[in-house]
C-alpha cells in the first residue's frame, strides 16, 4: 500500500487573519488533593508557538484541556479575546481546534463522512471538494472512502490532523500530535504550524519529539 | 454566522443523527443482537413455567415488557462506548454546540435502532404468548412510547458508566429502578387493553413520562458525560 | 454572602466549628430516643387490634422517613457541590449515603417483622414496602457508582448527577408503585394510615422520629468530620492537629 506522503503548503486554507489573544492567569490544577500546577499564567497571542514541556504526569494534557475549556475544574481565570472564556464559549469553540490523545475519528465512518460530520458539528458549508483537500494535504488521496478502522493508526491520525486544514481556525491545542507519524509527515506538519502561525494564528501544544521550527518558542514548563 | 442559530444546531443535529444511523446500517449485527435476544428471551418463559395457553396469556403483558427493558439495558452499554474511546464525544464536547442537543441526536438513534424495532417486533412474540389479538395494538403502542423514555433514562446511566473499566452490570443496578415507572404504566396499558378498561390514562402517562425525560435527561446526560471525558 | 458560603465550605473552618455543636446533636439525640423508645415501648398503650406488635412502629416509621430525607439531603448536597464546587456538601452527601442505606434496610426488615403478626408472611408486596425496596437499589446504586471511579473527585460529581436524578424519580416511582398497587389490590390494610392515633401512642412516635432525625444530623456531622481529616490528611492544618493531640 503506497502512501504518499508530501505535505502540500497550505496556504489556500489560510484565508483569514485574526487577532486572537487567551490569557491565563494564577492557572491551578487539583486533583485529588494534588496540585499538578498552580499559579501559573499564559498569554497566547496571534503568532505564538506555545510549548509545553514536563514529565510524564506533570499535567501537560490537564493544561491544554484547561485551555481548550474542556475541563471546568480549575483555578484561576481564562479570558478569550479579552472577554471571560465561560461567556463567549461559542466563539471561542468556533475558533479553537484541539487534537487530543484520541483521534476524533469514528472507526466506522469514512474519512469523507468523518470530515462532512465536523463540519456540520461546526456550522461550515458542506463542501465536498474542501473535504477532499483537506485529506489530500494529509496524503490520504485514494483512501477517503475506506472506513478509518482499516487504516493504520499513522493514517488514522492523519485523518485526524486533517481538520487543521478543513477549515481555518485561528487556535490550534495539540496535544502530541506527532505521534505515529513518519518522518515525512512530521516534516510536513512542522511547515503547516509554521504556515498557520505566520498567517496570524497560534498554536499551544505538547510533544516529546525535538522541534525543528524556524519561528521562536514561547515554553511553559511544568513539574 | 449569520444563519439562526436554531437552524446551524438543527444541522449539527441531524447529522449526528445520520451520522450514527449510518454506523449502524453498516454493523447489522448490533440492531439484530437485542431482536435475537427479546425472542429467545421471551421464549424461555413457556419452558420454564407453564405451554398452557391461559397462564401465559396472563402473564404475557407483564413478560414482554420486562424482556424489552432487559433487551433495552443491553443495547444501553453500546450508547456512548465508541464515541468515548475514538475521542468522538471529547470533540463534541469542544463544539459549539450544546452536548445536550447532541447527545439527544445519539439517545433518537439509540431508540431507533432498539426501542422502535423491539415496539415492532412484539407482536408477534404476543401471539406466541397467547396475548389476546385485540390488545396487540396497544402493546405496540405502549412499547414504542416507554422504549424512547427507556433509551432516554438510559442514557444517563450509559453516560455514567461509559469511562468506566467493567460499567456494564453496574449499569443495569444504576438504570433499573429509574425504569420501575415506565414498566407499570407500559404493562398497565397492556392488560387494561386486555381487560377491556381504559387505556389512555396508562398511555397519557407514559407519554409524561416520555415529556419528562426529554426535557431533564438531556442535561443529566451532558454533565454525565463531562464527569466521564474528564474523568 | 459569598464570601460566608465559601468560608462554611472551607474544610478547616467547618471542622473547628462543627466541634462545639457535635456534643449538643448527639445529646440530643440519645435523650430524645432514649426517652422515646422507654416510652413507646413499655408505657404507650397496647393497641387494640394488633395488640404489642404495632410497637414495632416505634422503629419502622422513623426509620422509613429518614430513609426518605436521606436522599433528599444527599441530592441536595450533590447539588451545592456541582454548583458551588463546595467540597464539604460532598464529603456530607459521601458520609450519609449509608447511613440512608442501612434506615432503609431497618425500615424494610422491620417492615418484614411487622408483616408476620398483621398479615402472616414476611413480604407482601405492600406499595410502601416496595416503594422502600426501589430506593435501596437507589442507594446501592450511588454508594457503588461513587466507588466505581478511581478519582475521587469524579466519583463524587457521578453520585452527585445520580442523586438528583434519583430524587426527581422517587416521587414518580412511589406514585406509579402506588397506581400498580391500587390496581391489583384495591383498598388493603396497609400498616400505617390508621384513623386517629391516641396522643400516648402518637408523642412517642413523634419523639422517636425527631430522635431519629437527631441521631442522622449528629451521625452526619462527626462522620463527615472524619472524612475531612482523612482527605485534607496532607494540609498543614490536620498535621498541627495532630501532633497536638500526640
Amino acid at each position: 500500500m503506497a502512501l504518499s506522503v508530501e505535505f502540500k503548503p497550505v496556504f489556500d486554507c489560510v484565508g483569514w487573519r485574526v487577532l486572537l489573544s487567551l490569557q491565563g492567569r494564577q492557572l491551578g490544577c487539583e486533583r485529588d488533593g494534588r496540585w499538578l500546577f498552580e499559579g501559573l499564567d499564559i498569554d497566547v497571542n496571534s503568532g505564538d508557538i506555545w510549548h509545553v514541556t514536563g514529565p510524564n504526569g506533570s499535567g501537560k494534557t490537564t493544561l491544554l484541556k484547561v485551555l481548550a475549556g474542556q475541563f471546568n475544574e480549575f483555578d484561576g481565570v481564562l479570558h478569550w479575546q479579552g472577554k471571560p472564556l465561560g461567556k463567549g464559549r461559542e466563539h471561542f469553540a468556533s475558533n479553537m481546534l484541539y487534537l487530543g490523545h484520541l483521534p476524533g475519528v469514528s472507526a466506522g465512518l469514512t474519512p469523507l463522512e468523518n470530515m462532512a460530520w465536523y463540519q456540520a458539528l461546526y456550522d461550515e458549508r458542506s463542501d465536498e471538494t474542501q473535504r477532499e483537500d483537506a485529506l489530500a494535504v494529509m496524503g490520504l488521496e485514494g483512501f477517503e472512502d475506506v472506513p478509518v478502522g482499516h487504516l493504520s493508526a499513522g493514517q488514522q491520525r492523519r485523518v485526524a490532523l486533517a481538520r487543521l486544514c478543513l477549515t481555518p481556525r485561528a487556535l490550534w491545542i495539540l496535544d502530541e500530535p506527532f505521534t505515529a507519524i513518519d518522518q515525512a509527515g512530521v516534516e510536513a506538519l512542522e511547515a503547516q504550524l509554521i504556515v498557520h502561525v505566520r498567517a496570524g494564528g497560534a498554536v499551544v501544544m505538547t510533544t516529546h519529539h525535538v522541534l525543528d521550527i524556524d519561528h521562536p518558542l514561547h515554553h511553559v514548563s511544568l513539574g | 454566522m449569520a444563519e439562526p442559530s436554531s437552524r446551524r444546531l438543527g444541522v449539527a443535529i441531524g447529522a449526528t443523527l445520520m451520522r450514527d444511523l449510518k454506523r449502524v446500517r453498516r454493523r447489522r449485527g448490533e440492531v439484530l443482537n437485542p431482536l435475537v435476544f427479546y425472542a429467545l428471551a421471551v421464549s424461555l418463559f413457556p419452558i420454564g413455567i407453564s405451554p398452557e395457553a391461559e397462564l401465559l396469556a396472563v402473564m404475557a403483558p407483564g413478560l414482554l415488557w420486562v424482556t424489552a427493558l432487559l433487551a433495552t439495558l443491553l443495547s444501553l452499554d453500546g450508547l456512548f462506548r465508541s464515541d468515548f474511546d475514538d475521542g468522538s464525544l471529547e470533540q463534541m464536547m469542544l463544539s459549539p454546540q450544546p452536548l445536550a442537543a447532541l447527545s439527544i441526536a445519539k439517545v433518537a438513534a439509540h431508540w431507533l435502532f432498539t426501542g422502535l424495532p423491539l415496539a415492532l417486533m412484539a407482536p408477534l412474540l404476543g401471539i406466541m404468548l397467547a396475548l389476546p389479538i385485540h390488545s396487540i395494538g396497544v402493546l405496540m403502542a405502549s412499547l414504542a412510547l416507554g422504549s424512547a423514555s427507556l433509551s432516554l433514562i438510559g442514557g444517563i446511566g450509559a453516560a455514567l458508566t461509559v469511562g468506566l473499566p467493567r460499567g456494564g452490570v453496574l449499569l443495569s443496578l444504576l438504570v433499573l429502578p429509574l425504569y420501575i415507572p415506565v414498566l407499570i404504566f407500559g404493562t398497565g396499558a397492556v392488560q387494561a387493553a386486555i381487560l377491556g378498561d381504559a387505556v389512555l390514562p396508562h398511555l397519557a402517562m407514559l407519554g409524561a413520562l416520555l415529556a419528562a425525560a426529554l426535557i431533564l435527561a438531556p442535561w443529566a446526560i451532558a454533565a454525565s458525560l463531562r464527569i466521564s471525558i474528564n474523568g | 454572602m459569598w464570601g460566608l458560603i465559601h468560608k462554611l465550605g472551607s474544610p478547616k473552618w467547618f471542622y473547628y466549628r462543627s466541634a462545639a455543636l457535635q456534643p449538643w446533636c448527639w445529646g440530643a439525640a440519645v435523650v430524645l430516643l432514649l426517652v422515646g423508645s422507654v416510652w413507646g415501648l413499655v408505657f404507650a398503650p397496647a393497641d387494640y387490634q394488633q395488640g404489642n406488635s404495632f410497637r414495632i412502629i416505634y422503629v419502622h416509621v422513623p426509620a422509613a422517613f429518614l430513609a426518605q430525607s436521606v436522599f433528599v439531603a444527599m441530592a441536595i448536597s450533590g447539588f451545592v457541590f456541582m454548583v458551588w464546587k463546595i467540597k464539604i456538601a460532598d464529603m456530607a452527601a459521601a458520609a450519609m449515603a449509608p447511613l440512608g442505606a442501612s434506615m432503609t434496610f431497618v425500615a424494610l426488615f422491620s417492615g418484614a417483622v411487622w408483616g408476620v403478626p398483621t398479615w402472616g408472611t414476611w413480604w407482601i408486596w405492600d406499595a410502601r414496602l416496595t416503594s422502600m425496596l426501589i430506593l435501596l437499589f437507589l442507594y446501592i446504586g450511588v454508594m457503588s457508582l461513587r466507588g466505581a471511579f478511581s478519582r475521587r473527585d469524579s466519583g463524587a460529581r457521578a453520585a452527585s448527577v445520580l442523586a438528583m436524578v434519583g430524587v426527581i424519580n422517587i416521587p414518580i416511582i412511589k406514585y406509579s408503585v402506588d397506581w400498580w398497587y391500587t390496581l391489583h389490590q384495591p383498598a388493603s390494610f396497609t400498616l400505617t394510615s390508621r384513623p386517629a392515633m391516641p396522643l400516648e401512642m402518637w408523642l412517642p412516635l413523634l419523639m422517636m422520629v425527631v430522635g431519629f432525625y437527631g441521631f442522622f444530623i449528629a451521625l452526619t456531622l462527626t462522620r463527615t468530620r472524619s472524612e475531612i481529616l482523612r482527605r485534607e490528611a496532607n494540609t498543614r492544618w490536620v498535621k498541627a492537629l495532630i501532633e497536638e493531640i500526640n
